[in-house]
């Protein structure tokens, strides 16, 4: 069954230098208990997107075309009050950076416990409680002496296991985390990332998981999709995305990326850089940097369906 | 120094942790709780010193301005009676001789008598000093109670008409002279609407043994006035302070977290905001509460309220030396001890500074 449903989503941003189309037609759905991998370089629209969702883009951004559908629920129509309701019940996020997410003056108890009674009629004994065991969940040791403690008593790590047992609270349907591993040591970034795979798996929650590294997402996701611009440029079950890749950029993620790579092979950088926002080249924003481009390419590239992959490129790889 | 010595957490051993654990101490909280041991004790002996070199400063000065004696005799008091009441009052001595005795005295409780009232220096104080702090504390009240809702109402929606007009008012409350404001509430309340009295402290009632101007309606009504006058200013700046904290603090990603986990927005401001711009807020408070013991000189002298500000006044054209450094003295102890109070209440409000005290 489809969880959530995003088409052609666009969200925007009037700066005085010009508009900004961070998220410029972005479609994909999530089915439950599925988990996606949103990949693409700094800046391609990522947490954008994931924002978007929770109707939380901070002014002057504004989603401006579109929709989303989170079971059968359009958010773009619903309440600021319906969407609040939501945000931490039933889809909950985590941020990209651990020590700026947490109030530094607030226990980690009072943060959870006020998460927990923003959706529930609950006293505050039950509530501790019941953060009490999501710690113990995602392994933070002594859970209940920890509660009483500050986020700035937390190590990197730990801040972060916090922020995904607070994401359990509710047990939602959705969880978008937004590279919450990219600021952890290799180590704990793959013990987290197993067990947050584990979590959602005995939860049945659907998982965006928003990451510039393939090599992270590739463990972890079913289905991967490459965002380049502003836009999904390639997305397709993991294995068939990884394998053979369609889309030129998604081959030279592969390419770079420390999984794919043959050993004693040097990796290879796809070369050149990300267009800024504000002046994306004409037709295919790739372009400038594609080694395939031909003459169609200065037209606007429209998307190639072959259920279940699709891909936006006039001359895809794999194909003569 | 020895006192951090006692117990670095290198030295604490068995022993410690042992008793830490039966008194269901944490490692930090231990540390924090002996590092504010050492910290108050450090700032006692900082007090000492400056009230030595304060009392030092003050005798010198009073005695550089002139010679009591002069203001307190008639014009055509004869050179015997003059030598009889300088000696009396211990000013016939060297000056070295006249500070080491007041300092041995002090060091005993004893400030010396007034020249003017003819009582020990601190009686006069003390028995003027409740009636401004009464009127200092309702007007810092009066500042917060009514500055912090405003400001925050005005963070919260920057840029328009309510934030406009109250940026304005504020910017009249501490622009305008204190005097003026305090000419223009007796004008209208006093004079032509004629709802509260304008002078003097009233018919204080007496609560729990203690004499106060809030015991009795008749004294807050004589209270309302001056204590609005007082605060105006400083609720001016609670209101542009708390603005600019709501306005750096919305903008930062926990607030947005806290968004994403679904508080309401009446949470997030009144907690998450509040609890992080309490911090600045807390040391303007000090420095506030001082201005407003100074400030309420004018206002005094305004409203004829019987406190310290109008004896200090009186005391210093009558050159009565003891009654002024009594008075500077208790002055500079209120100081330090409201210094004291904002450390420990940033400790309170900070966690980060609770554990990094050490
Ligand atoms: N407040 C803003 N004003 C103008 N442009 C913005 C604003 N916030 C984001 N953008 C633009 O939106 C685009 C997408 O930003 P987004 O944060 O989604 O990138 P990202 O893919 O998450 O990158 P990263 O990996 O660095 O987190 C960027 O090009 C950025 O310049
Ligand atoms: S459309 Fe053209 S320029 Fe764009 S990725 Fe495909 S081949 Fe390269
Ligand atoms: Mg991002």
């Amino acid at each position: 069954m489809t969880l959530l449903e995003v088409s052609e989503l666009k969200t925007w941003f009037e700066t005085p230098a010009g508009t900004v189309k961070a998220v410029d037609g972005v479609s994909f759905s999530l089915a439950k208990g599925e988990i996606i991998g949103l990949v693409g370089e700094s800046g391609s629209g990522k947490s954008i997107t994931g924002f978007s969702i929770l109707g939380l883009v901070d002014p002057p951004g504004k989603v401006v075309g579109g929709s989303i559908r989170f079971n059968g629920e359009d958010l773009r129509a619903a309440s600021e009050e319906r969407l609040r309701a939501l945000r931490g019940d039933r889809i909950a996020m985590i941020f990209q950076d651990p020590m700026m997410t947490l109030n530094p003056v607030l226990s980690i108890g009072t943060q959870m416990v006020e998460t927990v009674q923003a959706h529930r009629r609950m006293s505050r004994a039950d509530a501790r409680a019941k953060a009490r065991d999501a710690l113990g969940r995602v392994g933070i040791p002594r859970p209940e002496e920890r509660l009483d403690a500050y986020p700035h008593e937390f190590s990197g790590g730990m801040r972060q296991r916090v922020a995904i047992a607070t994401a359990l609270l509710h047990e939602p349907d959705l969880i978008i985390a937004d590279e919450p591993t990219t600021a952890l040591d290799v180590t704990i970034q793959s013990q987290i990332l197993s067990e947050v795979q584990g979590l959602a798996a005995e939860m049945g929650m659907g998982l965006i998981w928003i990451s510039h590294d393939l090599g992270v997402v590739a463990g972890l996701a079913d289905r991967i999709a490459v965002m380049y611009a502003g836009r999904i440029v390639e997305e397709g079950p993991r294995d068939d995305v990884l394998d053979a890749p369609r889309h030129p950029y998604t081959s030279g993620l592969v390419a770079s990326a420390p999984i794919a790579n043959e050993r004693g092979k040097p990796l290879r950088q796809i070369r050149g850089s990300a267009p800024s926002a504000l002046h994306r080249p004409e037709g295919c924003a790739f372009r400038p940097r594609c080694d395939h481009a031909g003459d169609l390419c200065l037209n606007d590239v429209p998307e190639t369906c072959a259920t279940p992959r699709r891909w936006r490129c006039f001359y895809p790889m794999g194909s003569s | 120094m020895f006192v951090h010595n006692l117990a670095s957490p290198s030295q604490v051993g068995q022993g410690g942790l042992t008793r830490r654990w039966r008194e269901h101490v944490t490692e930090t909280e231990y540390r924090a709780r002996r590092a504010m041991t050492t910290f108050v004790i450090r700032r006692l002996m900082q007090a000492v010193m400056v009230l030595f070199a304060t009392s030092l400063i003050v005798f010198v000065a009073v005695y550089a301005i002139g010679d009591p004696l002069e203001i307190l005799l008639p014009s055509d008091a004869s050179e015997t009676e003059k030598a009889q009441v300088a000696r009396s009052l211990g000013l016939d001595l060297p000056l070295p001789v006249q500070y080491g005795r007041f300092l041995w005295a002090a060091l005993h409780g004893d400030f010396g008598n007034s020249f003017v009232y003819n009582q020990p220096a601190m009686t006069v104080i003390f028995e003027r000093l409740p009636a401004t702090l009464e009127l200092t504390i309702t007007a810092l009240l009066m500042s917060l109670l009514i500055g912090l809702p405003m400001g925050l109402w005005a963070g919260n929606r920057p840029g328009t008409m309510v934030d406009e007009s109250i940026m304005t008012g504020s910017i009249l409350g501490f622009s305008l002279p204190n005097f003026w404001q305090g000419m223009m509430l007796i004008m209208i309340f006093a004079v032509w609407l004629g709802w509260l009295p304008s002078t003097g402290r009233g018919e204080p009632g007496t609560i729990f043994g203690i004499t106060t101007s809030f015991a009795s309606w008749d004294g807050i009504r004589h209270l309302i006035l001056p204590a609005i006058n007082l605060s105006l200013g400083n609720m001016a700046v609670i209101i542009r302070l708390t603005r600019t904290g709501v306005q750096e603090t919305l903008p930062l990603d926990f607030v947005k977290y806290a968004r994403a986990r679904g508080l309401s927005e009446r949470r997030i401001l009144m907690v998450h905001v509040m609890k992080i711009i309490l911090i600045p807020i807390v040391t303007v408070i000090g420095i506030e509460f001082g201005t407003l013991v100074a400030f309420a000189v004018v206002t005094e002298t305004i409203f004829a309220w019987p406190g310290v500000g109008k004896l200090i006044i009186d005391s210093i054209s009558a050159l009565d030396r003891p009654v002024v450094v009594a008075y500077i003295l208790v002055m500079v102890t209120l100081f330090i001890a409201i210094n004291l109070a904002v450390d420990v209440a940033y400790s309170l409000l900070d966690p980060r500074i609770r554990s990094r005290a050490t």
